[in-house]
């Protein structure tokens, strides 16, 4: 990784107090002008720290690096296991096995999460659920919702279809029909197309590395390559 | 009574329209609390998500409008001149009001769109908090760069820069330059989260409570008599201290959304030191109101002020550290007890700020100089908005720890560990608590609305009864 958070703290702090120091030398303490001085030298630290991580974690967070795998990982198995090294779940990739029957270029795969995203924020989707743990709590989060094993267990065999995808599609175009609990989701009249882009985008986010959130999950293990 | 600058005027218009939001704020937090509790309650006309998006974007717009009346306010006081642009500011005005109940109705009459850029721009970007559409988005902006303009305009016209203008102005353009990094699409959600959380929490955790810092400075000033040069110094410290926190304390957001992990220590790190300003403001306000005796004219702007010290430092301080660390966080995220910190923490922080101004602008539109702003229904909606307040975030609380518990800790963080949790009867009781105590904090918006609009005059009256005998 190469950046440690413990150097990263005690730095900003030692060089706030530092140069604060050094440019009010020979004020009182008790003078607006001191204070003044560590109020801009700690925001002015702290702000350039902070821009200075942006840089390098937007590039870790990009579609396709380590930790947020690109688009075409729609095509793969994707499982979710312990790894005792880090003390926390992480989502593992496997064998391409398709979506929808069938595998999708590149492009095609980028298509598709795009509509997905665009879908899930037109039906305000996070005033209701959370997504990577933000937005309401009325309804579960949804961040591993691709590897959930309601899927299998009660959605498959409600909607009588024969793989998770399709299950995953026809529930979305028909929450109102299918009803799991007393809070239902409301019918947002979604189109084939659409329900398909979010099951793709939701299978995308579960391979995303989450630093173990959520803890405690299922484990679900890909087919050995 | 005093002279009124035309700023001043504006800032009333701001005040009640804030004060009506207010109330639009609590009614969809009503409906969305009785959905919780019986979920066939307007299902497929109102749904859920729309009373939640209306329930907090109404609360957004209202602070906000509140923040910019206590600008108007005070900035003619501080310059000593009208403000310059004032035309302008006006327009802004209707400009601002007329965009939100556009956005509302459309929000109420439409609710959603298909997955396209149309409804990005028109309808709803669907991203919590700032679900307005683009144009509206633009238009904020547009009217932030108004109040901005006539902030530095005014203040370059009286040839005046005091502390506390400078200290506003570096907040206002940070406050508006970061609400940009919120207005564009992206597929990934990872970097979708990054951005969306810049506008958020560097918003909400870093230049409103700057922003509030000046506006609480110069209310106690003008309220209390308390000298500049503490006022000042302490808004120093209070800079130094929640930029200090406040601008990498953002990593308490960064832990589960993709990022690197080096974001686990500096968030629990920095954000465990957020509560330090918010216990440097108590310290403040307890200090000056000890210092001169509670001796105000104005109480109830007093009290509020009180309330927005205590407030902020139980809600964001307290609340907020007991789920930051992200050894806790990872299992009470996105919790209930993420709501419980949420509703303490925009009521004391923000919410009793804006009603400290309201009633200290009041004071001097209302009543005869020297003239005691006391009557009693302010104290019963003072008492009864914070009963209300602590019993919903009790309430939330029980709930969220209830969550935590099951959903998190023992079953697992699935669909069927979410309904197990939510139907468990700690948190059953807790949504009807919440309601209760909902009901009871609407009530007592009545009562302050009530008292809003007739004090002073109510106060007059009955002075006038007892002279004409």
């Amino acid at each position: 990784m190469g950046i440690g958070w413990l150097e990263v703290v005690v730095a900003t702090l030692l060089i706030s107090l530092v140069i604060s120091l050094v440019l009010a030398r020979g004020r009182h303490w008790l003078e607006p002008g001191f204070w003044k001085v560590a109020a801009v030298i700690t925001s002015s630290v702290m702000a350039i720290t902070l821009v200075l991580l942006t840089f390098h974690t937007v590039q870790a967070i990009s579609m396709g690096s380590k930790r947020v795998p690109g688009p075409e990982v729609i095509n793969k198995e994707i499982g979710y296991v312990y790894n005792a090294d880090r003390r926390a779940m992480e989502p593992i990739v496997g064998k391409e096995v398709g979506l929808f029957g069938k595998v999708w270029s590149p492009k095609e795969a980028e298509e598709l999460i795009t509509k997905g995203k665009l879908v899930i924020q037109s039906r305000n989707c996070m005033d209701c659920h959370t997504l990577l743990g933000n937005g309401a709590y009325y309804a579960p989060d949804l961040t591993k919702a691709w590897l959930d094993p309601k899927w299998e267990k009660q959605i498959m065999p409600m909607v009588g279809a024969n793989s998770r995808e399709e299950a995953m599609k026809v529930w979305l175009m028909n929450p109102d029909k299918y009803p799991t609990w007393v809070r239902r989701m409301p019918n947002l009249r979604l189109t084939e197309e659409e329900a398909r882009a979010v099951v793709a985008y939701l299978k995308w986010m579960s391979a995303i590395d989450t630093n173990g959130f959520p803890a405690n999950f299922p484990e679900v293990q890909v087919s050995k390559q | 009574m005093e002279r009124l600058y035309e700023s001043q005027k504006l800032a009333l218009w701001y005040f009640w329209t804030a004060i009506i939001l207010f109330g639009a704020q609590l009614l969809f937090g009503l409906l969305a609390a009785i959905q919780f509790i019986n979920p066939d309650f307007l299902y497929g006309t109102l749904n859920f998500m729309t009373n939640r998006m209306l329930h907090i974007n109404a609360m957004v717009v209202w602070l906000l409008m509140g923040f910019i009346a206590g600008i108007y306010w005070f900035l003619p006081l501080e310059t000593g001149r009208e403000v310059v642009g004032i035309k302008l500011g006006k327009l802004a005005y209707f400009a601002f009001v007329g965009a939100v109940a556009v956005v509302v109705l459309v929000y109420l009459l439409k609710q959603y769109g298909s997955g396209d850029f149309f409804t990005m721009w028109f309808i709803t970007e669907g991203r919590e908090y700032i679900e307005a559409p683009r144009w509206a988005d633009i238009g904020i902006v547009a009217v932030a760069l108004i109040v901005a303009f006539n902030v530095v305009g005014t203040a370059v016209a009286a040839r005046r820069l005091t502390g506390i203008l400078g200290v506003l102005m570096v907040d206002l353009a940070f406050l508006f330059g970061l609400y940009l990094a919120g207005m564009f699409f992206t597929p990934n959600i990872s970097v979708d989260q990054f951005w969306w959380w810049w506008v958020v929490h560097l918003w909400v955790e870093a230049t409103w409570e700057v922003l509030v810092g000046v506006l609480m400075g110069w209310l106690l000033m003008h309220l209390l008599g308390t000298p500049r040069k503490i006022i000042e110094a302490w808004l120093y410290v209070e800079v130094m201290l929640v930029f200090g926190t406040g601008i990498l304390g953002l990593g308490h957001h960064y832990y589960w959304i993709g990022t690197p992990e080096y974001w686990l220590g500096i968030g629990g790190f920095f954000s465990s030191l957020e509560p330090l300003p918010l216990v440097a403001m108590v310290i403040h306000a307890v200090y000056d109101a000890g210092v001169h005796k509670l001796k105000t004219v104005n109480r109830p702007a007093l009290f509020w002020a009180f309330a927005q010290a205590f407030g902020n430092l139980f809600g964001a301080g307290v609340w907020g550290f007991m789920h930051t660390l992200p050894q806790i966080n990872l299992f009470s995220h996105g919790t209930q007890l993420a709501a419980a910190h949420g509703h303490l923490a925009f009521f004391g922080a923000y919410v009793s700020a804006n009603l400290a101004l309201f009633y200290f602008a009041l004071g001097k539109t209302r009543v005869k100089e020297g003239y005691i702003l006391n009557g009693t229904p302010w104290k019963i909606a003072y008492v009864g908005l914070i009963i209300g307040m602590f019993g919903m975030t009790a309430a939330l609380t029980v709930a969220g720890f209830a969550q935590t518990m099951i959903e998190r800790a023992t079953l697992g963080s699935t669909w069927e560990a979410f309904m197990q949790a939510q139907m468990h009867p700690w948190m059953e009781e807790a949504f009807r608590w919440r309601l209760f105590f909902g009901v009871m904090f609407f009530l007592s918006y009545i009562i302050l609305l009530y008292d809003l609009l007739t004090a002073g005059r109510r106060v007059e009256a009955l002075r006038e009864a007892e002279v004409a005998g």
